[in-house]
């Protein structure tokens, strides 16, 4: 083997011998820290097997001088944590509704705290900064469909809208295209008598009697005689610039002849009741509460 | 050619393979029409037809060819069996740049969501796992097959063993990834990572796998060399631990011989365990001993160097595939699993640090006195670049693999980026290196078409990858930062939609990274495609002097 052993004139190392298509091979030693790292690591880990759990044995393992576990460390973060905020929260529990805004330490803590829960539960409809979308209010405004008072925002968020909760907020807007109760052209008249309720243009050739004698027939039960709505029924202010479906005629008569009723879920169940009074001054206090 | 006095006839492997065919398209087409679901129909009957189309195939070459068979050597020369790597390299060049484009397509899916197009078919959850098969297996697969048969007939100096076999390697392996990835497609999966086929699709890669390794031993074998050259112990290495890992991961029980779905035997922690044992092997034995394989024979070729230490190259091989096996675990810290066998994934992981950077050490030093190339040869830089990726990302792993470094880091992007890095630096890199050396030397070419056009290679496809890691590093430790980040009150600072938005620009970054790489590869495959169709032919040297004894 070693007969063909030659020198390499760039390294001046010798070659082993062996060659293969033209590859031959030097014998160069170990690089001395590479091996020196090598058995460093070696003993680090030695050490840390000795210091954590490590070997499976017949049965069990060895626990290592430290007796640490991962349980044992999540016990600890979880009770440090409940150290921070335990004592506040029990606070937050007792405190009644109305009380909160008026501590500002209380309040502080019910933003913070329904600050990060809003963004895990509400933001996926609401949006991240609680603006809203196509079909999902708005919390930022003073436009609240179910009421912006504290305890309204309160009740809304516990028992949810339509949600099926035995106590939630019921009452649609009624698909009078699809149920026969207004034909086509009146839906568009009427349409435009919302549109101008809000001082939007009006088409041209519409007939605002018509629109007037409509509207008074069929929408004042829910949305009143002055189109501003009535938050006991969930009916939207109509003459306002805050459109939950759109304003465009468009889009009112789709509202109109098919109706609408969204849903929000019921938190009470899902989120404790400290949570839940948290969220409620958190949503109050974002700019448009009562 | 014709030679009357040798009667011909059907070899044993041509007639058995042929009768063996014929039997599975009549059993695909019962399968097809008794099949209870439509993936499972579709594949039975694209089955039926490939066979069909198999025993054409070899009927059609029995005719086609001489009556002998081809000689092991011609005027003392091995007579190499280049078809099959040819095949094989075509394939890697062409699954690779479909894999790039999904890979491209995803990662604009998760910067634009509604690139989904709400359309099943195309949606990430099925996208995702044709990118990784794609790259992985499918284009880093053919590179392995192609390279490995170059490689052990040069070395050893011996002709492919079987004549039918190698081919049956290279066509079986590739309609395993037809099938894998159009199963993916129809929503048809085990839904375990990197082993997402399902129950049918392993068995058929089990028996490509069995025929690979034997052509590769057997060829070992009989070879003419008194030595096994250390690539070959790589290549080894890999088909063996892939055949282990592939079994261990994938024994499933198929609800009906005639469905597609099955359930795997393994459940709970030990699925858990089984999976990361086979995922991390996957990156270790795949991606890193076969790609080594590689680089153990294409840097010395191409640098015309000999290799910087025989004895480094023996003790990094055996710590390497020693250690390796060991470190799946530290992708389940913090969970279920047991802290013992976390400590175990870590430890090991640790140790396998510099095993790892031998192979890095082996191919950087190889250059010594050949530096210079550097500058002048894009292929080598191509190659000597994925060493410099290799050891950068096998010092990252050990570093990810510490549980408090890893606390913050998994779950992240940081790991897309650490995987990509590898991926693209490091197995993307050598192979685009190694595709440049061997389709000249099988396709018999005095070179490359344009080395001008390799060197914009090089460069679109470096600064796609530093764009696209770069970003996922920011990215992914920002994520971790974010989701550990507390208030002083105690509360969580950020939800996690925020995380998600403040992802938002890293992902177009990270998809331009990904649109320069794929360029890179499409000027690639010209390249190539040119250097085939029109290079010019190299010249046979006369029969080559062989060493004095």
């Amino acid at each position: 083997m070693t007969d063909h052993s030659e020198v390499d004139t760039v390294t001046g190392k010798s070659t082993t011998g062996h060659e293969w298509d033209g590859i031959k091979e030097l014998n160069t030693p170990l690089p001395r820290w590479w091996v020196m790292t090598f058995y460093l690591t070696i003993l680090w880990s030695i050490g840390y097997w000795i210091v954590y759990p490590a070997w499976p044995l017949i049965s069990g393992y060895t626990s290592g001088v430290l007796g640490y576990s991962t349980r044992a460390s999540l016990a600890v973060e979880l009770a440090n944590l409940e150290k921070i905020r335990g004592e506040k929260m029990a606070m937050l529990a007792a405190a009644p509704l109305a009380d909160i805004e008026k501590d500002p330490a209380l309040l502080a803590l019910a933003r913070a705290k329904g600050r990060t829960v809003f963004g895990d539960n509400c933001a996926p409809c609401h949006g991240s900064g609680a603006s809203g979308s196509k079909g999902f209010p708005n919390l930022n405004d003073d436009d609240w469909l179910w009421g912006g008072t504290l305890d309204q925002i309160m009740q809304t968020i516990q028992y949810g809208v339509r949600s099926g909760h035995s106590k939630t907020h019921e009452g649609q807007m009624l698909a009078f295209g699809k149920d026969g109760v207004l034909k086509a052209d009146e839906i568009v008249t009427v349409a435009n008598y919302v549109r101008s309720l809000a001082g939007l243009p009006t088409r041209q050739g519409y007939d605002a009697a018509k629109g007037t004698k409509i509207f008074a027939d069929n929408c004042v039960s829910c949305h009143s005689e002055d189109g501003k709505g009535n938050p006991e029924m969930g009916a939207p202010n109509l003459t306002d610039k805050i459109w939950l479906y759109g304003s465009d005629e468009a889009a009112l008569i789709e509202t109109i002849s098919n109706g609408r009723s969204g849903v929000m879920p019921a938190w009470e169940g899902r989120l404790d009741p400290a949570t839940i009074k948290a969220m409620a001054v958190y949503v109050h206090s974002l700019g448009g509460g009562k | 050619m014709s030679q009357p006095s040798m009667s011909k006839s059907m070899t044993v492997g041509e007639s058995g393979l042929a009768v063996l065919f014929a039997v599975t398209a009549f059993l695909c087409v019962i399968a097809a029409a008794k099949a209870l679901d439509a993936p499972f129909a579709f594949h039975a009957a694209l089955s039926a037809a490939a066979s069909v189309a198999v025993v054409f195939g070899i009927i059609n070459r029995y005719f086609e060819r001489p009556a002998a068979l081809p000689p092991e050597e011609i005027n003392g020369r091995p007579n190499y069996n280049m078809g099959p790597i040819k095949f094989s390299a075509f394939m890697a060049m062409f699954w690779g740049i479909a894999g790039f484009l999904v890979g491209l397509i995803i990662a604009s899916q998760l910067a634009w969501p509604a690139l989904n197009f709400d359309l099943p078919w195309i949606s990430f959850g099925r996208l995702r796992p044709l990118h990784t098969s794609a790259v992985i297996f499918a284009f880093g697969g053919n590179v392995l097959i192609a390279s490995s048969f170059y490689v052990v007939q040069k070395t050893c100096r011996a002709r492919l063993a079987g004549e039918l076999a190698p081919w049956f390697v290279v066509v079986g392996y590739n309609y395993f990834i037809l099938m894998a990835g159009t199963g993916y497609l129809l929503g048809v999966t085990q839904s375990k990572e990197y082993a997402e086929p399902e129950w049918y699709s392993d068995l058929w890669l089990t028996i490509v796998w069995v025929v690979y390794l034997l052509v590769f031993l057997v060829t070992v074998i009989k070879r003419k060399e008194p030595h096994i050259f250390v690539a070959n112990w790589f290549y080894l290495a890999f088909i063996v631990t892939i055949a282990v890992l592939h079994l261990g991961n994938n024994p499933a029980l198929p609800v009906s011989v005639f469905g597609s779905k099955s359930y795997v035997a393994w459940g709970g922690v030990q699925d858990a365990m089984f999976q990361w044992w086979y995922g991390h092997n996957a990156v270790g034995f795949f991606l890193t001993a076969g790609f080594l394989a590689i680089m153990y024979y294409f840097i010395p070729k191409r640098a015309e160097r000999p290799i910087y230490s025989y004895r480094l190259s023996i003790i990094h091989f055996w710590a390497l595939i020693f250690l390796y096996i060991w470190a799946g675990p530290h992708h389940l810290h913090y969970t279920a699993l047991p802290d013992w066998t976390q400590t175990l994934g870590m430890t090991f992981s640790i140790m396998l640090w510099m095993p790892s950077w031998g192979g890095m050490i082996n191919g950087l030093m190889t250059l010594s006195g050949a530096w210079d190339k550097l500058r002048t040869d894009p292929v080598l830089r191509m190659l000597v670049v994925s060493v410099a990726f290799y050891g950068m990302s096998t010092f990252e792993g050990p570093m990810m693999s510490i549980k408090v470094v890893n606390s913050l880091s998994h779950y992240t992007d940081w790991t897309i980026g650490h995987v990509h890095s590898g991926a693209l630096g490091w197995v993307g890199f050598v192979s685009f290196g190694a595709l440049y050396c061997l389709v000249p030397w099988a396709w018999n070419r005095k070179g490359l078409y344009s080395l001008k056009l390799v060197n914009w290679h090089f460069w679109i496809a470096t600064l796609g990858i530093v764009l696209y890691i770069s970003a996922m590093w920011v990215s992914g430790i920002l994520q971790g930062l974010m989701w550990r980040a507390y208030t002083s009150l105690g509360f969580l600072e950020y939800s996690f939609i925020e995380t998600v938005e403040a992802m938002h620009p890293f992902y177009i970054i990270r998809a331009a990274g990904g649109a320069l790489f794929l360029i890179g590869s499409l000027i690639m495959a010209y390249n190539l495609w040119m250097t085939v169709r029109a290079g010019e032919a190299e010249v046979q040297a006369p029969v080559a002097l062989q060493p004095a004894e």
